[in-house]
């Protein structure tokens, strides 16, 4: 028995129950202008939202001259050159540091937070309450109060300058968040298709796998997707426990920025590229992410 | 459904494949030479010294660089815990004189003299005295300058052409105040003066600070009794507040150097008030539209006879480095008179790292590149004097900044308060009592260490 077979298809359900619009011509106009309305102030919000990416990118084609101008210029003859300027400055090994980092502390998350999730979501005990309020309270307290304590016990550790140390701390740091989300995610799942499950013989790891699992995919990857943001994005363990071996993509952007001189179409372009990869990850995922991000939030 | 998850599992696996390709190659490629790490602050000087690194690296076989370059607020704050903790990622570190000499004195840098001495050619006589003297502890230097710089006053001579005007050849704040308002010229979107509002001790505080010793107030008297609150501080404080507020540049609270940089390059002021480094930007045809444009004229003064600051970026090795000579190496091979050289004929005299060494105002080429400005320049460094600012007797050296380590989260907030007067949030008074409370604070420290 496959778990799509358990699971109604609900999604076509509320197009066929809903009515159809009366015959008279009035309301429609009124809707019609009202959905052109609606769409009209849609864009407008979207372009509000995504106009500084486009500026950020439309800046790194220019000339330091041309990005400092004031009124902004919106026409110029486009270039390469800071483009240039970054890759020439060894970019790829913080590509690979972060990629490492980020990569590795989401899978680590997700081994360690699917089973920390099922058992506070399926199997609750007394302390759950306790417990899940114990996870996001180390959320509570800000890193700055922790990062000289973190770089002393590095430092002793010989853990300075070590991808490794990254990817501990973006693990801790991801796992409390990934455990509400999944946690959320696991009791969408209606206990009906466990039970089955469980009768027909299957096992914890075998439900877990290829009953669960499957109905939660989406939610499991959106998930995946804000923890590889925020471990992607991650400046300031980076900045402080970095040096020349494991300095990640932020760490890299930031030397763009000087007290000296015109900086900001280099620093575009860095960012830029930064924010390729997980541009990309988004629009790969982007399916699964829209159905798993509403998943816990409509019921 | 169930296809949700193998397409997201190749593109982690390929991902990962890539980065573990990548990671490799971010090892240090050989294993027998020596790697040096050096922190450096991400300014332009700094970057023309990266691309020429192989040509050290050619000139000492087995030794490779590498460098960690960060804007100067997170490179400071990352150079202060590495030392401080004793971390020791780095080999050498770019610091400035604010931490030098404190530094040497916990003992957490290495004393260069042994090696300075050690080294032929490499002729420590011919920094500027007022640098050397900043950067040495018991007479001994810990740290080389890389370049230094003082303070002053650039201006449009076209633009007081145009107005008829001219520049006194000794400017004081008053005729500053005077120029600014007959230049001041908002619906040409040209302000009077940029002057910096921004809060942050190395901001706004480096320009208020020499302007504040030439008005002949103090932050502290002999005894550590804060003097924020004396008639000299408030006179000083009301005017430069003042200055900005009616003639300066739009939104002042929230530029900094790097945005009055900007604007006087771009022609949106009329005089610019700052550090001598700004001429690399302001005089350089890709960033600038008034290149050649640009009088200067010394720091301004009211009460003493010098206005301006004394800084430099300069290079250390922590105690704690474990290739102490091939760190020395570097060093003495970034401030040598020959990487000058170096710098003048591959991009060119104005690229030059200036104010270190007193040779470099010899240079023809350089001379001549820098005609407008290098007299100004050295003028204002040489005169500056860290052990006497102001006019009066102070606990305390340093002109742009107190060299004491609770200045950091002082200066901080003091100019904090500042920046709110000049955005009009709080009255220069109301400022000036908070900071008097802070002030005092560190000032009792010191009291009862005395004791």
């Amino acid at each position: 028995m496959t778990a799509e077979a358990l699971v109604k298809p609900d999604a076509a359900a509320p197009r066929a129950t809903r009515a159809p619009a009366p015959p008279t011509a009035r309301p429609r106009r009124r809707g019609a202008v009202g959905a052109a309305a609606l769409t009209t102030a849609t864009w407008a919000i979207a372009l509000v939202f995504v106009s500084p990416a486009l500026w950020l990118a439309l800046t790194a084609f220019k000339q330091e001259g041309d990005a400092a101008t004031d009124p902004p210029k919106l026409f110029f003859e486009p270039t390469l050159d800071q483009f240039r300027t970054v890759l020439a400055s060894d970019f790829l090994p913080y590509l690979g540091n972060s990629l490492t980092a980020t990569l590795l502390s989401t899978l680590l998350v997700l081994l360690l937070g699917v089973p920390a999730a099922y058992a506070l979501s399926i199997r609750p005990v007394r302390r759950t309450q306790d417990v899940l309020f114990f996870f996001i309270s180390t959320k509570m307290l800000p890193v700055v109060a922790v990062v000289v304590p973190l770089y002393v016990a590095a430092a002793r550790l010989s853990m300075l300058d070590n991808i490794w140390t990254l990817v501990v701390l973006y693990t801790a740091m991801n796992l409390p968040i990934a455990v509400w989300m999944l946690r959320s995610f696991f009791l969408e799942v209606p206990r009906s298709i466990i039970e089955a499950a469980s009768m027909e013989g299957a096992g914890l790891p075998r439900v877990l796998w290829s009953v669960m699992l499957p109905v939660m995919a989406p939610g499991v990857a959106a998930t995946a997707l804000i923890c590889m943001i925020f471990s992607w994005n991650e400046f300031f363990l980076a900045v402080n426990l970095t040096a020349s071996q494991a300095a990640t993509v932020p760490v890299f952007m930031v030397g763009f920025i000087t007290s000296e001189g015109l900086f900001w179409a280099q620093l575009a372009a860095a960012a830029t590229l930064a924010s390729l990869p997980i541009v990309v990850i988004g629009w790969t995922a982007q399916r699964q992410l829209v159905r798993g991000l509403s998943m816990g939030a409509v019921k | 459904m169930r296809t949700t998850l193998p397409p997201l599992a190749a593109l982690c696996t390929g991902t990962l494949l890539l980065s573990g390709c990548a990671g490799a190659g971010a090892l240090p490629a050989g294993t027998d030479g020596t790697t040096l790490v050096i922190a450096i602050v991400a300014n332009p000087q700094m970057q023309d010294a990266v691309s020429l690194q192989s040509e050290f690296e050619a000139e000492n076989p087995g030794v490779s660089v590498k460098f960690v370059s960060l804007p100067e607020n997170e490179a400071r704050a990352k150079i202060t815990t590495s030392i401080a903790t004793g971390g020791g990622e780095f080999d050498a570190v770019m610091i400035s004189n604010y931490e030098t000499r404190q530094w040497a004195g916990y003992g957490w840098l290495e004393n260069l003299q042994p090696y300075i001495d050690a080294t032929d050619g490499y002729d420590d006589a011919d920094f500027i005295p007022s640098i050397r003297e900043d950067l040495s502890h018991e007479g001994d230097m810990y740290s080389v300058p890389f370049y230094g710089e003082s303070s002053f006053l650039a201006y449009r001579t076209d633009l007081f052409e145009e107005a008829g005007l001219e520049m006194p050849e000794n400017p004081t704040w008053d005729e500053v105040a005077e120029l600014a308002a007959e230049l001041d010229d908002p619906e040409a979107g040209v302000a009077g003066v940029c002057l910096r509002g921004l809060a942050g001790w190395g901001e706004v505080l480096a320009p208020f600070n020499s302007l504040l010793n030439t008005f002949g107030g103090r932050w502290y008297d002999e005894d550590w009794n804060a003097q924020l609150d004396s008639p000299e501080f408030r006179e000083a404080a009301g005017f430069y507040v003042d200055l900005v507020r009616e003639h300066g540049q739009a939104g002042a609270a929230n530029s900094g150097f790097g945005d009055c940089l900007n604007r006087y390059s771009q022609g949106r002021a009329a005089m610019f008030y700052d550090s001598t480094s700004m001429v690399s930007t302001v005089e350089d045809p890709d960033s600038s539209t008034v290149v050649g444009l640009s009088g200067y004229a010394p720091a301004p003064v009211a009460e003493s006879g010098y206005g301006g600051w004394l800084y430099t970026w300069s290079l250390g090795i922590p105690a704690t480095s474990e290739h102490k000579d091939e760190a020395w190496a570097f060093l003495s091979w970034m401030t040598d008179k020959d990487y000058i050289r170096t710098v003048g004929e591959e991009y060119g005299w104005q690229r030059v790292p200036p104010g270190n060494r007193l040779s470099t105002f010899e240079i023809p080429e350089y001379q001549e590149a820098a005609g407008a400005y290098a007299g100004p320049m050295l003028q204002g460094i040489e005169n500056a004097d860290p052990e006497n600012p102001g006019t009066r007797p102070v606990p305390y050296t340093g002109i742009g900044f107190l060299a004491i380590p609770e200045f950091q989260d002082l200066g901080t907030r003091v100019s904090q308060q500042l920046s709110a007067a000049i955005a009009g949030r709080v009255t220069v008074d109301e400022a000036l009592e908070q900071s008097q409370r802070y002030a005092q604070t560190v000032g009792d420290a010191y009291k009862e260490e005395d004791r």
